[in-house]
């Protein structure tokens, strides 16, 4: 029964907004907005957990439902990983009228048995999905049959799409990694340097915007939950100095229950942003310091930081003039809603919106202290009256995912992908020059006049443009 | 023709297989002002959006009933009651599309029966059409989808009765296959023998790709609920595609409008026979922009046969497509060693490979791996055998659904003369491009083994 288990996901002690909630306002849950019928849009709680997990790149990621869940979902997010394809290969039962009316177990059971046998993956994560959470499938007692027949880890994630939102499923996938894979495993080699890092997925290769900085401090990611991981250095997590959680709200219950149970301190960051990069270096070598990293740590972290700004800063340069007061309008989620913003302000941009949909109080009152009183803070909104905004130029460029991009577009504004099918990576002091360099061609490209342009039939009385 | 094999195995890797609710709402896509409602989870509302986004690259209107565990456990007539008196007053649409899901199928609701009952309740709602489609995700792909939602549709919106027949006006039930380009060009023809069709569904009006003045909630263009309404009064119901076999007979049955099936419109047969039908329903000659577009076809065969004969292509996609593009390639010469489908359907008799596994695109590997990577010259399939055909160095031919690696997926034209003349040479240029294969792996009978030269001077390469 996921219901009990998902109210006490919302009962938060690491999260400061959840403890100076009531009870009756903590059960409601922080981002979860009771989903109306006819006018919900976002993802489910599988999709969720999959999000969280999927990245771990050796596993295999099994999908037991019908063939919605996977066949139309598969290989769609541009998480990377730097070895490993497996997480990528779309792996479900396909459950047929038949099997609904068996049940599915035996299907669940000879599935792993073909995936172990075929791809010999270091674990299986057996996702749970509507229909077997409907009809009653054993999945948790076929995943313990097949890890002792197999001898590997078969882990069940049960999150079902109807028990909630995206960010529930986020919750329930860090529950599953704490329960059932953390602390099962010990690294062959230990640092004083090692960290966690939670939350960052590697979307469009982000870690590896960080990775190298990283590297150059001698701080090594022991785990990395989940981008570009790999299912050994999760299982060793337990072992780390240090968590950061990445961005990511929804994972501050793993980075806390990591602490209660090994003494792992955590703190909150962001990679977006060169502030916000220097900032997390500097939390990361402080934590590390204190629990017993080399003296000098802190030393080199600094130069590497005033090294790093200023070839930024360099970089940015040759942009700023065509950046500068350029008015964004934000419609992304959760943190990514505050993070966004205080890298688009060192780009000397304007934010006149942005989106709290997803976002936690927390994350909203960041927000108002970062972009001040007059930009709006909105939540869920039509396309309609986001077209109208558009339109009536109140903005000139949408940072969006792909799903309003076409609102933009055919409002004939500029658009830029934040979400998760975008194509570049946005992170450390490299990512916020690719920043400036795609807003900077998103708007200055010389098609926005073209699209523009009266049709001739519509401009009978305007003069034709002279030739050059 | 070989008989199908089924795929035994408990696992699918790589699917190919679509879910049937999804082919539901693109089909629902294709009336106007529509807005497609998938009773179900959010979630399986946000997979079919996402997916749809990515190949036709624009905004896909689509709601979801947004079931939760208790409301599932306790029926769903409430959640999807909400669903639409919600969409009625914000998008104000002239049609609603609902789709099944696995979710509400496997629960199996009486959802005609609260319908009528919400009905009652909403006298409101007398001017807003509602459709109702089972599309459970357990039973059958992407095709049959979109033949329950379009049978669901005549059901729903065609009143019973012969009436009055009117002699210029054709219904053509357009399959999933088909592009909006597709159905735009097979439109104009019939246009162009003075014959006026009412196109169900039709999604050259809906998402060709166009900019429209204002945003609208709902779908903007396809088939209008009057146009609909009056399919009961055409002289004949052209259908593409065997899955629209059912829906044309349920418009004979239900209003005595006469149907012929065209499994196809690509290739100068195929087309030929579709002409000749309409020449013999309009009583009209063939137009004379046509003929010469008949003739650049036959001038393209002629210059293209060298190139496409004796080539080897694997296939993927549901079955209607496999048909068009195998028997296409197959009348230029060209061989189809394996041709991979997602579920069982009447169509698969009907294409020409060699060998046809009901299964994913880990089969299409795994036979193309049995036979040899020089075994198969081109995939034909959708985005997602992007890495098969890379891991292979075979090129692929994006076809079928979903394209999200290229654009223009909406507008690729290839039913007609000129359509099929376009994917002639598109695939010719593709050979070319890679230059000669060698001979012997085009060696008839396919259990021969490719030659293998054992010098310099093999005579593989010639030609």
């Amino acid at each position: 029964m996921p219901t009990p288990s998902a109210a006490n996901l919302f009962n938060e002690p690491g999260c400061a907004v959840n403890q100076a909630k009531g009870d009756k306002q903590r059960k409601v849950g922080c981002s979860a907005r009771t989903l109306t019928p006819g006018a919900a849009a976002g993802g489910c709680a599988f999709d969720g957990a999959k999000i969280a997990l999927q990245p771990i790149a050796d596993a295999a990621h099994l999908v037991h439902g019908p063939i919605a869940c996977e066949g139309n979902s598969w290989d769609s997010r541009h998480a990377l990983s730097s070895g490993p394809q497996l997480f990528r290969t779309g792996l479900t039962t396909d459950l047929s009228e038949l099997d609904i009316i068996h049940g599915g177990e035996k299907k669940l059971y000879r599935a792993i048995k073909q995936i172990v046998e075929r791809f010999r993956p270091p674990a299986v994560f057996v996702y749970v999905t509507c229909v077997p959470a409907l009809i009653g499938d054993d999945v948790e007692a076929v995943c313990t049959a097949a890890a002792e027949r197999f001898a590997t880890p078969v882990i069940p994630v049960v999150a079902p799409g109807f028990v909630g939102s995206k960010s529930l499923g986020n919750k329930l996938a860090g529950r599953v990694l704490l329960e059932r894979v953390i602390g099962t495993r010990e690294p062959d080699v230990l640092t004083p340097c090692d960290i966690n890092l939670i939350g960052e997925y590697n979307v469009a290769g982000e870690l590896w915007q960080v990775k190298p900085l990283l590297d150059r401090l001698g701080i090594r990611i022991l785990a990395s939950i989940t981008g570009d991981g790999r299912y050994h250095d999760v299982a060793c997590a337990h072992r780390a100095r240090v968590s950061m959680v990445v961005c990511s709200q929804a994972m501050v219950a793993l980075a806390r229950g990591i602490e209660d149970r090994y003494g792992i301190p955590f703190f909150e960051g962001s990679f977006y942003g060169i502030g916000n990069t220097s900032a997390a270096l500097r939390q990361l070598a402080r934590f590390l310091t204190a629990a017993g990293a080399p003296a000098d740590l802190a030393e080199r972290t600094e130069a590497l930081i005033t090294a790093e700004e200023a070839r930024a800063t360099r970089a940015l340069a040759p942009y700023q003039r065509a950046l500068k007061d350029k008015r964004v309008l934000l419609y992304t989620g959760g943190v990514k809603s505050w993070s966004v913003v205080s890298a688009l302000h060192e780009l000397g941009m304007t934010v006149v919106g942005t989106s709290v949909r997803k976002s936690t109080d927390d994350d909203q009152a960041r927000i108002r202290e970062l972009i001040g009183e007059e930009a709006m803070l909105f939540g869920q909104v039509p396309a309609k009256e986001m077209d109208r905004r558009l339109r009536a130029g109140e903005a000139d460029i949408l940072m969006s995912g792909g799903r309003t991009q076409f609102v933009a577009l055919k409002a004939r504004v500029p658009w830029l992908d934040i979400n998760q099918e975008r194509e570049d990576a946005y992170a450390g002091y490299g990512g916020i020059v690719n920043l400036a360099h795609r807003l900077h061609g998103a708007l200055t490209n010389p098609v926005w006049a073209e699209v523009r342009r009266p049709a001739p039939w519509a401009a009978a009385d305007a003069p034709a443009e002279a030739a050059p | 023709m070989s008989a199908a094999l089924l795929a035994t195995k408990a696992c699918a890797v790589k699917p190919l297989k679509v879910s049937p609710a999804l082919g539901g709402a693109l089909a629902f896509l294709g009336l106007d002002r529509a807005l497609p409602l998938l009773h179900g989870s959010q979630g399986c509302t946000a997979f079919a959006v996402v997916l749809a986004v990515r190949h036709f690259r624009e905004a896909i209107p689509l709601q979801t009933t947004a079931m939760s565990e208790i409301s599932t456990i306790l029926g769903g007539a409430d959640n999807l009651e909400q669903a639409i008196e919600n969409i009625f007053k914000r998008a104000a649409p002239a049609v609603i599309g609902i789709c099944s899901t696995a979710l509400t199928e496997t629960r199996d609701d009486d959802i005609v029966g609260d319908l009528k009952l919400m009905r009652e309740r909403h006298p409101d709602w007398d001017d807003l059409a509602i459709v109702y489609a089972r599309t459970p995700d357990f039973l059958g792909s992407l095709e049959q989808g979109w033949a329950a939602a379009v049978e669901a549709t005549i059901r729903a919106l065609v009143p019973p009765g012969s009436g009055r027949k009117r002699l210029r006006q054709v219904n053509l039930l357009a399959g999933s296959h088909l592009t909006p380009g597709d159905v735009e060009a097979i439109a104009e023809t019939i246009t162009a023998f003075g014959l006026t069709p009412i196109i169900l569904p039709d999604l050259s009006g809906s998402l060709d790709g166009h900019v429209a003045d204002a945003h609208v909630p709902t779908t903007l263009g396809g088939s209008t609920i009057d146009a609909i309404r009056r399919m009961g009064h055409s002289v004949l119901t052209l259908a593409v595609g065997d899955h629209m076999r059912g829906a044309a007979a349920l418009l004979e049955d239900r209003c005595g409008v006469p149907f012929r099936v065209f499994d196809r419109l690509t290739g100068l047969a195929a087309f030929d026979g579709f002409v000749a039908e309409l020449i013999a329903v309009s009583g009209a000659k063939a137009p004379e922009h046509l003929q010469r577009q008949r003739s650049r076809l036959v001038d393209a065969m002629l210059d293209g046969h060298g190139t496409l004969g004796n080539r080897t292509l694997a296939l993927a996609g549901e079955g209607d497509m496999l048909v068009a593009m195998g028997r296409f390639v197959t009348e230029l010469g060209a061989r189809v060693p394996v041709a991979v489908a997602p579920c069982a359907a009447p169509s698969l008799a009907h294409v020409p490979a060699e060998r046809i596994i009901v299964g994913d695109l880990d089969d299409l590997e795994q036979a193309i791996a049995a036979a040899g990577a020089d075994s198969i010259e081109l995939i034909v399939a959708n985005s997602h055998a992007a890495e098969i055909a890379q891991f292979f160095d075979i090129p692929l031919m994006r076809a079928g659904f979903p394209i999200f690696d290229r654009l223009g997926a909406g507008h690729q034209v290839t039913v007609g003369y000129e359509g099929s003349r376009t994917l002639l040479f598109a695939l010719a240029n593709t050979f070319i491009a890679r230059g000669h294969a060698p001979a012997a792996a085009a060696a008839p009978g396919a259990t021969l083994p490719p030659f293998v030269g054992e010098t310099d001077h093999a005579p593989a390469s010639s030609c």
